[in-house]
């Protein structure tokens, strides 16, 4: 059980609420993440921690509106609870001061980075953070990145805001500009693979994290196993973060893809629900 | 005569009626039935039949209860060394323990004790038990997992006068008997009373919580047990293992177990079931999946099988209830690689023919290829079900506990593991094993903790 804080939407369709989770906020590292339960016939769903404070004993997580339990997740307001969540799950991300690093967001990824982007800064690092979106009305924690970040750069499918273009773009000309020593992205599968088709003519090590579907997030049922380097990998104990070169985003994106009808139907299921809810 | 030949079997519920739903399948004694097969029992001096127990409940004293028309005090006889007798009962392999060893074996049918000890737990489920509270100001003791090895070394543990904590990483408690064995082979009421019976020891369960580093454990309290039980399920290393419509067991029955995809969509998790699916695997996982199949829809399960009926390691009776509800069995073939349609869906399953050779390491004869017998199944769903690992988090997180190569936590004779202070039991140590092995790791190492605090002064 943790009480909902705050809570405001960030862009039409991506929210940001802080919940009280002392134990969790005490523990909590980059890139690590927890598994909520919003409402009991709810899924169990993965999501990232995007900022923590230990001393409040509060967590950050930003959403964005995908299907039913996101939208159970959406529909608690301040001062409710959210009945099951469990964490920090996952391997924490690798920090250590490489030189200069170029971290890529895009779309909801683009919260998802702001932990590993403080970090990464945090341990001597000169970052250079890329942010994308579909437009201007979808960047989201602008301010909050660029505190942290040496460079902040935008591009935006539009050219509503930064450059009218892709992330990789922008990255290209990091590259090009200065030797890069990392890369990480985070964001939609075909974002995450661009990047890395990039770097690897480069010869950049980039490091993704992967949105494998999960259920139990703790290492037993294996839904989350992708391969990596041609062998399965597990998500949830052995990632989110995988070396980007190794990844197979080909079996990635066709197991992400496995209940896409069904998650249709439970979410019409849950829209009639809350149309009943509100009267 | 014929009645001497046979134990009294249980009422079961008919199959085209059972495979509908997922209701219990076998309804228990009536207690005139379990009067009568109580009666049987010789009553024996030295009880062979309480060596086949790895909880050592006093097998004759209990039956003669309900031989005397006491069942609830027959429960209470049995929770002196079994806090879950209305789970044993119904899961444990009784027919290669206690019931193995019962002398009557020799002559004709052995008491059926696993069905007593469900008809006694039963009868004390009704009534209310006496809550009972630790004694403040004792020893604290974490332990990890809420399954059975956790939950008996807790229950145990109260009962001695400790102060008993449980962490739990999931949203419910009871470990794979919640979300692994299904609802009609052990009704999920059943095991939440079996846990309310540990809280009412004073045991206090938490759950949501992950236990990472047990150094920090051991700042709290003056032991711990690690319970956490099973982990990442095996796959095949056959090409198309990641296609979506291939299942480990672990997940499909997380899926429905757990998640209640069943009751899709007022429950929100999916599940995807075909019409013919292929069950990997010979075991109680694998028939389990293959009986859930059938009750979600599948038109045709089959149970896909390397060795031979005899090496099949499931419980006979689940066998015969598998075959009973017709899931057809394809024995000495094993898959070699599957292959999706247009739409990436997993939609034909080849397999070589196998035959057994010398026995392995294990004392089964070893399948080997038979060349050029290589055909294709048409399939839609496969459940992968050939076992799986200890949990990975414990050991990945605690380099000080010592682990064996298959990733289990290595422990003594008396369960104690590398670190001071920290035991272990149950499938966290034996790979995947048996609830009654579990709750008897369980059970030593309530005890063990309990010498090892009493020498370190530790205890009131
Ligand atoms: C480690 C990890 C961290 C994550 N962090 C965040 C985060 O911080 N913020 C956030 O908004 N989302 C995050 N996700 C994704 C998030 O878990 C999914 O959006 C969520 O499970 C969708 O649930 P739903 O029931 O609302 O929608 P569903 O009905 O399950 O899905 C709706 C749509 O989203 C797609 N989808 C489902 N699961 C995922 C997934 N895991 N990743 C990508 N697409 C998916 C489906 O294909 C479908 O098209 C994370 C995922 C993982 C594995
Ligand atoms: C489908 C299926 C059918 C079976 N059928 C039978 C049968 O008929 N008869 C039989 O005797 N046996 C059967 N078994 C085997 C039996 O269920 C197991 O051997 C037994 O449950 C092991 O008990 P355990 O307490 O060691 O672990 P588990 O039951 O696995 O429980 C471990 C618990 O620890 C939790 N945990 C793990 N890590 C952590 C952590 N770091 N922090 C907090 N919590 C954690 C897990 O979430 C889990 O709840 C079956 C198993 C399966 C999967
Ligand atoms: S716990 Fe298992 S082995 Fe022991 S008496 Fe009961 S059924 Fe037999
Ligand atoms: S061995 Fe068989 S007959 Fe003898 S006491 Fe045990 S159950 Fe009864
Ligand atoms: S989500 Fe179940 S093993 Fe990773």
């Amino acid at each position: 059980m943790s009480e909902i804080l705050s809570r405001k939407s960030l862009s039409p369709n991506v929210f940001q609420i802080t919940v009280a989770a002392p134990a969790i906020a005490a523990g909590a590292r980059a890139g690590q993440f927890v598994v909520i339960i919003p409402a009991t016939q709810a899924e169990r769903i993965p999501l990232t921690i995007a900022d923590s404070d230990q001393a409040k004993g509060t967590i950050t997580i930003i959403f964005q509106l995908a299907g039913a339990t996101t939208r159970l997740l959406t529909s608690l307001q301040v001062g409710e609870k959210i009945p099951h969540i469990l964490g920090p799950l996952g391997v924490p991300s690798e920090i250590e001061k490489f030189g200069r690093v170029v971290v890529v967001g895009g779309g909801v990824g683009i919260a998802e980075i702001y932990p590993v982007v403080k970090a990464l800064t945090a341990a001597g690092n000169e970052v250079v953070t890329i942010v994308g979106a579909r437009n201007k009305e979808l960047l989201i924690f602008q301010s909050e990145l660029s505190v942290v970040s040496c460079q902040l750069l935008v591009a935006t499918d539009d050219g509503s805001s930064g450059r009218k273009g892709f992330v990789t773009e922008l990255l290209a000309e990091a590259i090009k500009e200065r030797p890069v020593q990392r890369v990480i992205a985070v964001g939609p599968v075909p974002m995450m693979k661009a990047c890395c088709d990039l770097t690897r003519e480069a010869g950049i090590k980039t490091i993704v994290s992967l949105n494998t579907l999960m259920l139990d997030a703790t290492g037993m049922c294996g839904v989350c196993r992708v391969k990596v380097g041609g062998e399965n990998r597990f998500a949830c104990v052995e990632g989110p973060d995988f070396d980007g070169h190794l990844v197979d985003f080909a079996d990635l994106t066709s197991r992400l893809g496995t209940y896409k009808d069904l998650e249709k139907k439970a979410d019409d299921h849950v829209c009639r629900l809350l149309r009943g809810k509100n009267g | 005569m014929a009645e001497d030949k046979t134990n009294a079997r249980m009422r079961e519920r008919p199959v085209a009626e059972r495979i509908r739903d997922f209701e219990e399948v076998p309804l228990g004694y009536t207690a005139q039935q379990a009067v009568a097969e109580a009666k049987r029992c010789l009553q024996c001096k030295d009880p062979k039949c309480v060596k086949g127990c790895p909880v050592e409940i006093d097998i004759p004293a209990f039956i003669k209860l309900i031989a005397q028309g006491l069942p609830a005090e027959a429960a209470s006889k049995i929770k002196e060394t079994n806090s879950l007798p209305a789970v044993c009962g119904r899961v444990c392999p009784q027919e290669e323990q206690c019931e193995l060893t019962c002398i009557l074996n020799a002559k004709k049918a052995p008491i059926a004790i696993g069905s007593l000890e469900r008809f006694a737990a039963e009868a004390e489920s009704k009534e209310n038990t006496e809550p009972r509270r630790s004694a403040a100001g004792s020893a604290s003791i974490a332990v990890i997992g809420s399954g059975p090895a956790g939950l008996t070394c807790a229950g145990d543990l109260a009962k001695l006068g400790y102060q008993v904590t449980v962490f739990e990483s999931l949203h419910v408690i009871g470990g794979v008997l919640q979300y692994g064995i299904p609802e009609f082979r052990l009704p999920k009421k059943i095991v939440d009373l079996e846990v309310q019976y540990v809280k009412s020891l004073g045991v206090k369960i938490v759950s949501d919580h992950l236990v990472d580093e047990i150094d920090g454990l051991l700042k709290e309290y003056q032991a711990v047990f690690v319970g956490s039980g099973a982990g990442l399920p095996n796959f095949l290393g056959v090409p198309g293992e990641n296609l979506p419509g291939v299942y480990s067991a672990n997940e499909f029955l997380f899926r429905v177990n757990m998640m209640k995809a069943y009751k899709f969509p007022e429950y929100l998790t999916p599940v995807k079931i075909g019409k013919k699916v292929a069950v990997i695997g010979a075991g109680n996982v694998a028939m389990d999946a293959a009986r859930v199949s059938l009750r979600l829809g599948a038109e045709e399960v089959l149970i896909v099988y390397r060795r031979s009926r005899g090496e099949m390691p499931a419980r006979r009776e689940e066998i015969v209830r598998c075959e009973e509800e017709g899931v057809k069995f394809h024995l000495l073939t094993a898959p070699i690689a599957l292959y999706p349609d247009q739409s990436g869906w997993v939609k034909e399953m080849e397999c070589e023919k196998m035959e057994l050779g010398e026995p392995d390491q294990s004392g089964r004869r070893r399948p080997i290829t038979v060349p050029g017998s290589e055909f294709k199944l048409p399939i839609d769903t496969v459940i992968v079900a050939i076992g799986n690992s200890p949990n990975p988090l414990i050991i990945r997180r605690n380099p000080g506990v010592r682990a064996n190569d298959r990733g289990g936590i290595i422990v003594d004779d008396r369960q104690a593991t590398s670190l001071p202070g920290v035991f272990a039991g149950g499938d966290i140590v034996r790979g995947s094993a048996t609830v009654i092995s579990a709750m008897g790791d369980g059970k030593r190492a309530a005890r063990r903790i309990d010498e090892y605090l009493r020498a370190a002064g530790q205890r009131l």
